[in-house]
């Protein structure tokens, strides 16, 4: 008996420490520590203080049609809407447009517009500011490089104020996204002006979030907050981008509080960033950049022919290598032209595994050899040796190449490495086909068609496939491709091809960097996500009590 | 006097033209065109966009065509509109006048320069003269091994081991640009106070690289002067040591210093490159260098104009310097 008392006593133990557990826990859950309550009030969402970005290059217009740089594009981008958007998982989804229906031969897009979006100066948005628009970008005037899509378009009519329809040549995918903030354009102010006389470049009246309140060329561009933002009011009151060229000077600016977010160096978010100082009052962020680095083949090249040569390299290169070297991890491996996460992404295609002698054999395969002894392979008598271009000044492709030559020395090919100015490069050996293999990068657009990339008959000069690639059953799928509306035909014409590529390399798809950028600690509501972090960008606020800037109205 | 300025006027004409002309070609030579940046590489470009972009900025006539077209724009003194995506005026792109004089890229480079100017020549010429009347002394020594070192040291890195002092360890000095964010809501002391601070680190950077030349230039001229056999009757008559150095020697010792001077008017609104990005100054290296990068060709062209023909008033100017100062040269 008293033995089972003890026992019982025992017992009691953990359950009473269960129980107190779970008051506790409750207790807290549902109240809500003091601490706690003043974390609360420190993330509310409040209007007010400005957001300092520093920025190396100064856009050069702020019409988007006209612009060529990415500064432009960005300060543009909070200036102006498109009709539609990107969303986070790269779906297209209205930005003025409330809906749109596309025809079942994919011929027609009707778009309905939002009511009630006014222009900065409270003039009526409308369809005819796009009419406007889309007149003006397809008007032989008008200096624009972005012309073609629209020149797809065999009929654009008004419908109604709020609604509009295009009727297109021939069906055309990619067409859908091309309603992005290229036509849209405040008809009541610019019409019968002709834009690139006029200032509106320099004074631009939009539909954004952010309205231009003064540029100071050279120093700062500084956009006030749009209080009647068809989207709701943007809490941060002021966005000024401040342009200081030189990368060092903008991170010590970023140490001294004069600017509150850029874009970091490798070296930069892991050694430099890497201090009790960033950490307590910066936030860092990594996302994949929509472009990637590869070394393509001149596939006319008798060498390169051989798509064992061009396998037999991939396998001696070491993707991982070169990303921790050149990149210091930020970045992650390309296996084929597209993003990885993203829709088009195809995570299943045939991978390179770095392996030297499988290299080694695939070589001997293909019938080179070292038969003289001098430690490079060689096929009727000529050596392996190849010369790699790539441009000056971008050191990440320099170092690209180097660790490639080193590589490539292991397996008995002998490369040497050439660096061109870029203008050279591209006028003398890229678009006159006179290179053997080359290091470069595309931009990848957040529509997956790739047609001038990959169709064999964009192989002219001044065209984009320089490499010559050409597979008919590639050409009809990217023909496919671009007819088709429907995302998941679409996906599975895009995986077809990514597995083609993966196996014909007419390129070797090195890397994905990632874009690493640095907010200020105080700036609250940023979501990262794969189309980065400046797409919901009004609603980042900064709560009151960290407030840093006064605002007056 | 008056026919020897006409006539140098005059022949300014032709080496103007001569100029103009091998700048133009030259810079034509170079790899790449404006339409570069906007059509190289992008996919979304074809190849009749990039044709109609060409022929859009008169890139498509022979390049004879062009420089015609650009020359007789030029002597109506209109410099053409800039190529960059706004197609502003190159005029006003380097002196806008609907901006405030501070915020005008010539005035900001030409501030900077006249009193980086000012700086170095009120501390090199009597650095100059005293190592001159100390020569191989201690003083001397210490003074040619310390504006040497200030001419070697790079100023890039000068400007940026002094910027992470000052603007991030110390934080009494701003680190880049003209103003301070809250500029606007200043008072006028305020504000003048802002922009001295701002201007502090980029004059004194600018300066310091430029001592080593004249102060050497000033130490060279004056030892040559107190050789001659006048300064040696000066002594010989009894005058003080200051009478005979500032009175007689500094005199002719000057005379150098005023080709330098007018050598050095086409440097004001110059602007170096390097120094201008990395203080973030909105100046003329910024613009020039921004212009090349983009093959921005009237732009560039516009600035070389301006640069050749300040040289070559330099040059006038120093020349006439020169005759008002010594007799010895004066034409007759």
């Amino acid at each position: 008996m008293p033995l089972y008392i003890l026992k019982r006593l025992l017992l009691m133990i953990p359950i009473i420490f269960g129980i107190t557990l779970i008051t506790f826990t409750v207790i807290h859950l549902t109240h809500g520590d003091p601490a706690g309550r003043e974390m609360e009030s420190m993330e509310t969402a409040a209007y007010g203080d400005a957001v300092i970005e520093g920025t190396i290059g100064e856009p050069s217009t702020l019409i988007p049609m006209l612009a060529g740089d990415s500064a432009s594009h960005s300060v543009a981008g909070m200036i102006f809407n498109g009709i539609v958007k990107y969303d986070t998982n790269l779906k297209v989804i209205g930005d003025l447009a409330e809906s749109w229906t596309i025809s079942s031969d994919g011929m027609v897009i009707t778009f309905r517009l939002k009511k009630g979006v006014k222009w900065a100066d409270g003039v009526e948005f409308t369809a005819d500011d796009v009419l406007f628009g889309y007149k003006t970008i397809i008007d032989e005037k008008t200096p624009t490089p972005y012309k073609e899509d629209y020149m797809q378009v065999k009929k654009f009519e008004v419908l109604d104020r709020y609604t509009f329809r295009v009727t297109y040549k021939k069906p055309f995918a990619p067409a859908l996204t091309s309603w992005g903030n290229l036509v849209v354009l405040p008809r009541h102010l610019l019409e019968g002006k002709d834009i690139t006389k006029s200032d509106f470049g320099r004074n631009p009246i939009g539909t954004g979030p952010y309205k231009l309140k003064k540029w100071v060329s050279g120093q700062e561009v500084v956009l006030d907050s749009n209080r009647g933002y068809f989207d709701g009011r943007p809490y941060i009151d002021r966005y000024i981008y401040r342009v200081i060229p030189d990368p060092a000077t903008l991170f010590l600016e970023l140490q001294a509080g004069g600017i509150d977010m850029m874009g970091l160096t490798p070296i930069q978010y892991t050694k430099q960033t890497n201090t009790d100082f960033f950490r307590k009052n910066f936030q860092k962020f990594r996302y994949p950049v929509f472009n990637y680095t590869y070394m393509g083949f001149n596939l006319k090249h008798p060498w390169f022919k051989d798509k064992r040569v061009r396998q037999a390299i991939a396998h001696a290169i070491d993707k991982s290598e070169i990303i921790d070297v050149v990149l210091f991890g930020l970045g992650s491996p390309a296996t084929g032209p597209y993003v990885p996460n993203t829709w088009p992404y195809n995570p299943y295609v045939k991978k390179y595994e770095f392996d030297p002698e499988k290299a080694k054999r695939l070589l001997k395969e293909a019938g080179w050899e070292d038969t003289d002894g001098d430690g490079i392979i060689d096929k009727d008598g000529k050596p392996f040796q190849f010369t790699i271009l790539t441009n000056m000044g971008n050191r990440q492709r320099i170092n690209t190449a180097t660790i490639i030559q080193w590589r490539l020395a292991k397996i008995g090919i002998k490369v040497e490495i050439r660096l061109l100015e870029w203008s050279t490069f591209i006028n003398e050996f890229i678009d006159k086909k006179r290179f053997e293999a080359v290091i470069l990068g595309w931009s990848i657009g957040l529509d997956p068609d790739q047609y001038d990339i990959w169709h064999s008959s964009k192989t002219r000069e001044k065209e984009f496939n320089f490499v010559s690639y050409s597979n008919p059953l590639v050409d009809t799928l990217l023909e496919k491709g671009r007819r088709t509306f429907n995302i998941e035909e679409r996906k599975k014409v895009y995986y077809k091809i990514q597995e083609i590529l993966a196996d014909d390399l007419p390129y070797i798809f090195l890397y994905v960097p990632d874009a690493i950028p640095i907010v200020h600690s105080r700036i609250k509501g940023i979501k990262p996500s794969p189309i980065g972090i400046s797409y919901n960008l009004p609603k980042w606020y900064v709560p009151e009590k960290l407030q840093r800037h006064r605002i007056e109205p | 006097m008056l026919i020897y300025l006409i006539k140098r006027l005059l022949e300014m004409i032709p080496t103007l033209f001569g100029i103009t002309l091998l700048s133009f070609f030259i810079i034509h030579l170079a790899p790449g065109k404006p339409t570069d940046i906007l059509t190289e590489l992008n996919p979304k470009i074809t190849p009749e966009a990039r044709l109609k972009l060409e022929k859009y900025y008169g890139l498509d006539k022979p390049i004879v065509v062009q420089y015609g077209m650009w020359l007789k724009r030029i002597v109506r003194l209109d410099f053409g509109e800039s190529f960059s995506g706004d197609r502003r005026p190159v005029m006003e792109r380097i002196w806008d006048t609907k901006k405030p004089l501070l915020e005008r890229r010539l005035f900001i480079t030409f501030l900077i320069n006249v009193l980086s100017m000012l700086i170095i020549f009120t501390i090199a010429i009597p650095v100059g003269i005293s190592s001159a009347t100390h020569q191989y002394s201690l003083y001397d020594k210490i003074t040619t091994t310390s504006v040497f070192i200030g001419f070697a040291i790079p100023s890039f890195w000068l400007a940026l081991l002094l910027m992470m002092l000052f603007g991030v360890h110390l934080g009494w000095l701003p680190i880049s640009g003209l103003k301070s964010m809250n500029y606007d809501s200043l008072t006028l002391m305020q504000k003048i106070w802002d922009r001295i601070l701002h201007l502090l680190l980029p004059v004194f950077v600018s300066s310091f690289g430029g001592l080593a030349g004249l102060s050497r230039y000033m130490r060279g001229s004056m030892l040559e002067v107190l050789r001659q056999d006048y300064v040696t009757t000066a002594r010989a008559k009894g005058l003080s040591e200051k009478r005979i150095i500032y009175g007689h020697a500094l005199r002719n010792a000057l005379l150098p210093i005023i080709t330098l001077l007018g050598l050095s008017i086409p440097g004001l609104i110059g602007g170096s490159v390097i120094f201008e990005n990395i203080f973030g100054i909105p100046g003329m290296g910024q613009l020039f260098f921004m212009g090349v990068m983009t093959r921005d060709y009237p732009l560039i062209m516009g600035i070389l104009t301006i640069g050749a023909i300040l040289t070559l008033i330099g040059n006038l100017l120093a020349d006439i310097g020169y005759m008002l100062a010594d007799p010895r040269i004066r034409v007759k």
